[in-house]
């Protein structure tokens, strides 16, 4: 191991921590009220988008521990079943983490169109756990309008999140 | 590339290995706890009131510049039509005096017959405002959180209210802030009377935005435009408080629009009802 001054090692380590705090926001900005006209129902899925993005970029700087964990603070914070979107995100950040091949280095309309194939079978998944845990079938119309936003809005986000990986070079 | 290629080589097996082991112990957690959560477990409720305490201070800063952006475009809006909104104001004004009138009259001509009958006082009502500061971005459940908690006596099965009507009930109460179950949940189960005829029913919520009555009397006859209010059954909420108005009739599901805006749900006051009990004896076999 070389040696490394301290105040590098403290700005990699906090810059290491960008792609979680992402995460984070991005959870936290999804419960926050918008006020804004039949947005209140459905709110896009944006800590899908972070898992997505950054285990295919950055999947050393966001361990599925905190993937985890992140979908469980979302969880309660929806106030839905407990594990349910931490079980989602787990399995995107897998399915993320090991197909990462298949998009590194392709275009970026490449990685949009994994990524609606994720979304559709992200919401599809939490759409029949979520009714076989509340033993009703839920209306599937807000799910359907989730998945759509979610995927119309990907490159909006995304951009955001690549100005942070640009930063993240040298780490 | 990075230094330290050669580590690496030799460790990503390694690594590949804890990562399929990691995963696989995450997937597991979180299905236990899902199984766990679904019978209301002990250890997940406390979990969950753990992270509910934690995240909800960050929730609160986050959801003010939000508060501030809404309020600007609605002062500016304002500006614009400052005209029209006196003179719809002025028209109220002359309306609800006449109203305010009626009612003084009212209330007064009820406490004699209520004094006649010996009639039983309803009990007093104290209120809570609270501020919105998260909603439910999932489209399977239908909740609001708000700035107020069990510091500020809150419990609990409480009805959370705006100035329209009834906005839903509070299931889960933290330190500073709480849930609140919004009526068009899907868990939602309200009981209320048709104002005018009296029939009772059960308002459920199904996650669209309008909710259905059931249990409702087969001899039943309502019509859109019928006001829903709480009965006051089953000792949740207050009698006489506003829910919403029966909207169809169609195909044998009657549905109701409920009052409340919950697109534009700001502040929500809490009622703190005390519910004539008994007995208080019956007050721990009912938990």
């Amino acid at each position: 191991m070389t040696q490394v001054p301290v105040g590098v090692f403290l700005i990699q380590t906090l810059r290491a921590t960008i792609p979680g705090l992402t995460l984070l926001l991005c959870i936290f900005v999804a419960s926050v009220p918008m006020g804004l006209p039949y947005l209140s129902d459905v709110t896009p899925f944006l800590s899908l988008m972070a898992v997505y993005y950054w285990s295919i970029y950055r999947p050393d700087l966001i361990p599925a521990v905190v993937v985890f964990l992140a979908g469980l603070l979302q969880d309660v914070l929806t106030g839905g079943p407990v594990g349910l979107l931490a079980l989602v995100l787990v399995l995107v950040h897998g399915i993320g983490v090991s197909q990462r091949g298949v998009f590194l280095g392709k275009s970026f309309q490449v990685e949009w169109w994994g990524f609606g194939l994720v979304t559709v079978g992200a919401i599809l998944f939490a759409w029949i756990a979520a009714s076989i845990y509340f033993t009703t079938l839920i209306d599937s119309r807000a799910f359907l309008v989730q998945g759509m936003l979610t995927i119309a809005i990907y490159p909006l986000v995304t951009r955001l999140f690549s100005f942070a990986a640009r930063g993240l070079r040298t780490v | 590339m990075r230094p330290g290629g050669g580590i690496e080589r030799v460790a990503s097996p390694l690594r590949g290995m804890v990562q399929r082991f990691a995963f696989v112990l995450l997937i597991g957690a979180a299905l236990t706890m899902l199984v766990l959560s679904k019978t209301g477990n002990l250890g997940i409720e406390r979990l969950r009131s753990v992270i509910f305490e934690v995240a909800t201070p960050v929730l609160e800063v986050l959801s003010q510049p939000a508060v501030v952006a809404n309020r600007a475009v609605d002062e500016i809006k304002e500006l614009f039509f400052l005209r029209d909104e006196n003179i719809r104001l002025r028209d109220e004004n002359e309306r609800l005096r006449q109203w305010h009138n009626v009612a003084q009259n009212l209330e007064q001509e009820n406490a004699v017959f209520r004094s006649q009958v010996s009639a039983r006082s309803e009990p007093q009502n104290y209120f809570v405002s609270a501020r919105v500061i998260g909603d439910a971005g999932g489209p399977f459940i239908r909740t609001a959180l708000v700035n107020a908690g069990a510091k500020d006596g809150l419990v609990t099965g409480l009805a959370a209210v705006t100035s329209r009507g009834l906005a839903g009930r509070v299931i889960e109460a933290g330190r500073r802030a709480s849930r609140i179950l919004l009526l068009t949940d899907l868990n939602s189960r309200v009981p209320v009377v048709i104002e005018g005829s009296r029939y009772r029913a059960v308002l459920e919520g199904d996650n669209s935005d309008t909710m259905h009555l059931n249990f409702l009397a087969a001899a039943a006859k309502l019509s859109a435009g019928d006001r829903v209010v709480t009965s006051g059954h089953g000792g949740v909420f207050p009698p006489g408080l506003p829910v919403g108005v029966v909207s169809s009739t169609r195909n044998g599901t009657l549905r109701v629009q409920p009052f409340v805006d919950y697109d534009r749900l700001e502040y929500v006051r809490i009622i703190r009802y005390d519910f004539p009990q008994p007995d208080e004896g019956l007050k721990g076999a009912r938990q």
